[in-house]
């Protein structure tokens, strides 16, 4: 292991700091700050565009690596050629599409000396959308219910069964909320010519939506975890500011979730809070959301914890942070020139 | 027909096509000829330069000529 | 000392997609199949090619028959005959000590020319002709049967014949996967299943010998076929309890899928593809929960045909010629299509150069030399230029080409298998003009070319 004052060499992707922003320009802030140690960030970007990539005060190089879909040798091939050249201590995903990948090769990651800290398969599996209602039942956890359809005439059970209005999902992306039969078949049709079938249709709940960031050990305890409510979205939905809250109803939520999963790694849950009181998990992101460095700025750093976990220190969870800490997000027109967006188009590096 | 004037090179291998914002990117042969282009040579010049410097039948030269000369129109980096 | 001539191109570099960092596996070259180069075997037996390993046949049937047979004491293979009916294959299989699974009497026929014994043909399929079954009756075949129809139809070849068939049913069910294979075999859920095994047995004149189920093809979840094993290993339960017949087997059919890459698959195939192992662990471990797997236990069936097969098959062809299309595009012209390749309609086969290349690389359509806008192998890959005449292979092509390929426009090429010493041995001839119009009549009145 190394000195805690040697360089410390992280790569981190998720830098397309956009109007819908990945999380990795978040966790690098983070890291910076929280890790109080020389650090070398090597960004890894699919588009030659991501912003983080030009922003060299944050990322001090970056690679692309071939697209998820690519599969696992193609991106075991480039990490390996990047790691001979800047030997990686640390390797921190952050998108959903990328985990699988990583997940699998994580193990042979850690035989060439890059650590990460990540989900395993079955609960990476088991918080999926389409299982999210048989996960939640397993664990008592109070979730929508839902029903995985195949054909557009699966939607009149459901109706009969939830009522309208109710929420017509895609398998990977994209959720409408219906009003009317009409209106469900519309997105059924619409959703499945997109992400294909099945289609999942949930049961629609009412309420305040509340985001809480989490980190666990993997051996069930919860490290930390930091609820937030936006205070402003974009027309994407995105946040656009938000704000901290302290509330132990929700902070004993999280900490059942990552006790039932033994999660390892940091994620998202998505909260509905009803008139009621009751909070539904809505879905689970398997990753650091983009408005990460809150937790930091709240005084629990989760991405400077996890790669302390990941390489091996032993983390208490955190205690106490401060609620009404708020986030503005802004954008910022970074400036560079033709050559640099040459060099990494033409040559996968900058 | 010429290269466009203000079409900037580089050893690389990358072209920037000022008046349009476009960029791309020449195989080593692509970037040779461009090269060559940019300091006035003639096609038939360039042409013989590539019989004597490279293997390569005189046909397949003339296939290849072609196509690329017609990917630079497209790509409007030509003037006549 | 010249330099080495590549086609010059330039490539426009776009703020987003250009991404060809890192995925070169695809294009590596692949120079030789089993130590035979790829040029030689053109060079003696012709363009396009397929080429089968006769080492990759046997290991792929060792690998599988090993994950099965380790963890469940009576299992036996079954060949598809429909994945590859090309004798040199079937017989590859059947010296291992697999069985034949036929699904028509030409097939059949097949499999008794293979020197299979009678008892060891599994005989499926919707459709079987009264003297098809009646062979079958005579020679011990296990006959499963698809409907009702087939089943009266047994009944009353047993009026006829004396010999008593040895019949199954196929079983179809939900095993939580879409689309439900429902129109092959008897349903589970709503009883008929029950129904045609309790009308078999009373009848007295047929022997019961298992129970059959084909879930689906390419199947990419393990837990159906858990779900599979619940449903059959609670009919065979029934029969043994309460019509006191104990069953001999349970044929749980094929469906495991190859490692190629179905077209709109997100991963490819190697990552998405769950191995035999897992499926053999799912299987048989469901097996063991339900108490199956001691003394006098069921055998185990299964019928694999692709898992087997597909990647042991390589289509060699070569550059017919290179062009641009209109939106800038460019396009390889190879002379191999769709008629050889069946399978290109639903997968992206990797194809790899068979030769030497520059490192530059371009998205590329490759169109065969069919005069027909189908005949497109892949709509994009990337793949380094190729020039007319360079040789290419397409991985994975054992399954359901040799079977599926069709006589359109062109005929179909030789066919060569490497023995596990490498030598080459050609297992099918290339057809001719000649072997093409021998069923062919021709009408006296059109026998002269002008007409009277």
């Amino acid at each position: 292991m190394k000195l805690p004052d040697e360089l410390l060499t992280i790569a981190v992707t998720g830098l397309n700091a956009i109007d819908s922003p990945g999380p990795g320009i978040a966790v690098i802030r983070s890291l910076r700050e929280g890790l109080q140690r020389p650090l070398r960030i090597i960004g890894l970007a699919y588009e030659t565009l991501e912003p983080g990539i030009y922003m060299h005060e944050v990322v001090d190089k970056t690679y692309q690596i071939p697209y998820p879909a690519a599969g696992t040798q193609a991106l075991l091939n480039r990490l390996a050629y990047i790691h001979g050249k800047e030997k990686i201590d640390l390797l921190i995903p952050n998108f959903d599409a990328e985990l699988p990948n990583f997940m699998k090769l994580a193990p042979v990651l850690q035989s060439m000396g890059i650590a990460s800290f990540l989900p395993d398969t079955d609960m990476f599996e088991a918080r999926d959308k389409v299982n999210l209602y048989s996960f939640g039942k397993q664990h008592d956890l109070l979730v929508p219910r839902d029903r995985i359809i195949h054909q557009v005439s699966g939607l009149h059970e459901c109706g009969e069964l939830f009522g309208y209005p109710l929420v017509v999902k895609g398998k990977f992306y994209d959720a409408v909320v219906a009003y009317t039969a009409e209106q469900a078949e519309k997105a059924f049709y619409k959703i499945s010519a997109k992400w294909g079938l099945p289609i999942i249709v949930q049961e629609f709940i009412n309420g305040t939506e509340v985001n809480i960031a989490v980190l666990g050990d993997g051996k069930g305890n919860m490290i930390s975890a930091i609820p937030m409510r936006k205070l402003y979205i974009t027309d994407k939905g995105k946040a656009w500011s938000g704000i901290t809250l302290q509330d132990d109803k929700l902070l004993e939520l999280a900490a059942s979730f990552v006790k039932a999963t033994r999660w390892k790694g940091g994620c998202e849950l998505e909260i509905m809070r009803t008139a009621k009181d009751e909070c539904y998990i809505m879905e689970i992101n398997p990753r650091f959301p983009a408005w990460i460095y809150l937790t930091a700025a709240a005084g629990q750093n989760q991405p400077a914890a996890l790669a302390r976990m990941a390489l091996g220190e032993v983390v208490k969870p955190f205690t106490g942070y401060e609620a009404g800490k708020i986030f503005v997000r802004y954008s910022w027109d970074h400036i560079t020139d033709v050559n640099a967006f040459h060099q990494i188009s033409g040559q996968g590096e900058l | 027909m010429y290269l466009r004037k203000n079409i900037a090179t580089s050893e690389n291998g990358f072209i920037f096509n000022p008046s349009t914002g476009d960029s791309f990117s020449a195989n080593p042969v692509a970037a040779a000829i461009l090269e060559q282009l940019k300091q006035g040579m003639t096609f038939s010049d360039i042409k013989a330069g590539l019989l004597d410097s490279y293997e390569v039948d005189p046909l397949r030269l003339e296939r290849d000529w072609d196509e690329f000369i017609n990917q630079l129109r497209e790509a409007n980096l030509l003037a006549d | 000392m010249k330099k080495t001539w590549q086609s010059p191109v330039i490539q426009k570099m776009n703020g987003g997609l250009m991404n060809k960092f890192g995925t070169r596996t695809e294009y590596e070259p692949v120079k030789h199949i089993d130590g035979v180069s790829v040029q030689s075997l053109i060079k003696e037996y012709g363009s396009p090619l397929f080429v089968l390993s006769e080492r990759t046949l046997r290991r792929n049937y060792r690998d599988a028959y090993r994950a099965f047979s380790t963890r469940y004491p009576s299992v036996q293979f079954a060949w598809s005959y429909k994945t590859n009916y090309l004798n040199a294959v079937c017989r590859v299989f059947h010296q291992e000590g697999s069985w034949a699974e036929v699904v028509s009497g030409f097939e059949y026929q097949k499999a008794l020319g293979n020197g299979v014994p009678g008892p060891q043909i599994i005989f499926n399929g919707p459709e079987k002709t009264n003297e098809e079954l009646e062979l079958a009756v005579r020679n011990g075949s296990l006959i499963h049967i698809d409907h009702f129809d087939e089943l009266f139809q047994l009944l009353a070849i047993t009026d006829r014949i004396p010999e008593k068939p040895r019949v199954a049913i196929r079983v179809n069910m939900d095993t939580g996967v879409y689309p439900v294979w429902d129109r092959f075999g008897f349903n589970y859920e709503n009883g008929q299943a029950w129904d045609a095994l309790k009308r078999i047995v009373t009848s007295g004149k047929m022997t019961l010998t298992g129970l059959h189920c084909h879930i689906g093809t390419f199947m990419l979840s393990t837990n159906a076929y858990r779900q599979a094993v619940k449903k059959l290993a609670d009919l065979a339960w029934r029969c043994k309890t309460e019509l006191n017949t104990p069953l001999q087997y349970l044929d749980l059919g094929g469906g495991f899928p190859s490692t190629n890459t179905l077209r709109g698959s997100f991963l490819p195939g190697t990552d998405a593809v769950p191995s035999v192992d897992e499926f053999a662990e799912a299987i048989t471990a469901q097996l063991t929960e339900l108490g199956y797997g001691t003394q006098d236990t069921p055998k185990l069936i299964l019928e694999s045909g692709r898992v087997l097969v597909d990647d042991a098959g390589y289509l060699l062809s070569t550059v017919v010629a290179t062009k641009r299309l209109s939106d800038g595009r460019r396009a390889t012209i190879l002379d191999a299509g769709v008629n050889l390749l069946f399978t290109s309609f639903w997968y992206d086969h990797t194809i790899s150069p068979a030769q030497d290349f520059t490192h530059h690389t371009e998205d590329m359509a490759l169109f065969g030399p069919l005069c027909m806008n189908i005949d497109v192998l892949r709509q994009s890959s990337n793949l380094p230029l190729l020039n007319r005449g360079d040789q290419v292979v397409i991985h994975k092509t054992g399954a359901y080409n040799m079977t599926q390929w069709m006589q359109f426009i062109h005929m179909r090429p030789n066919v060569v298998m490497i023995d596990e010493e490498g030598n080459t041995h050609l297992i099918r001839e290339a057809e001719t003009l000649e072997y093409l119009q021998q069923p062919e009549k021709i009408p006296a009145h059109l026998q002269q070319p002008e007409k009277k």
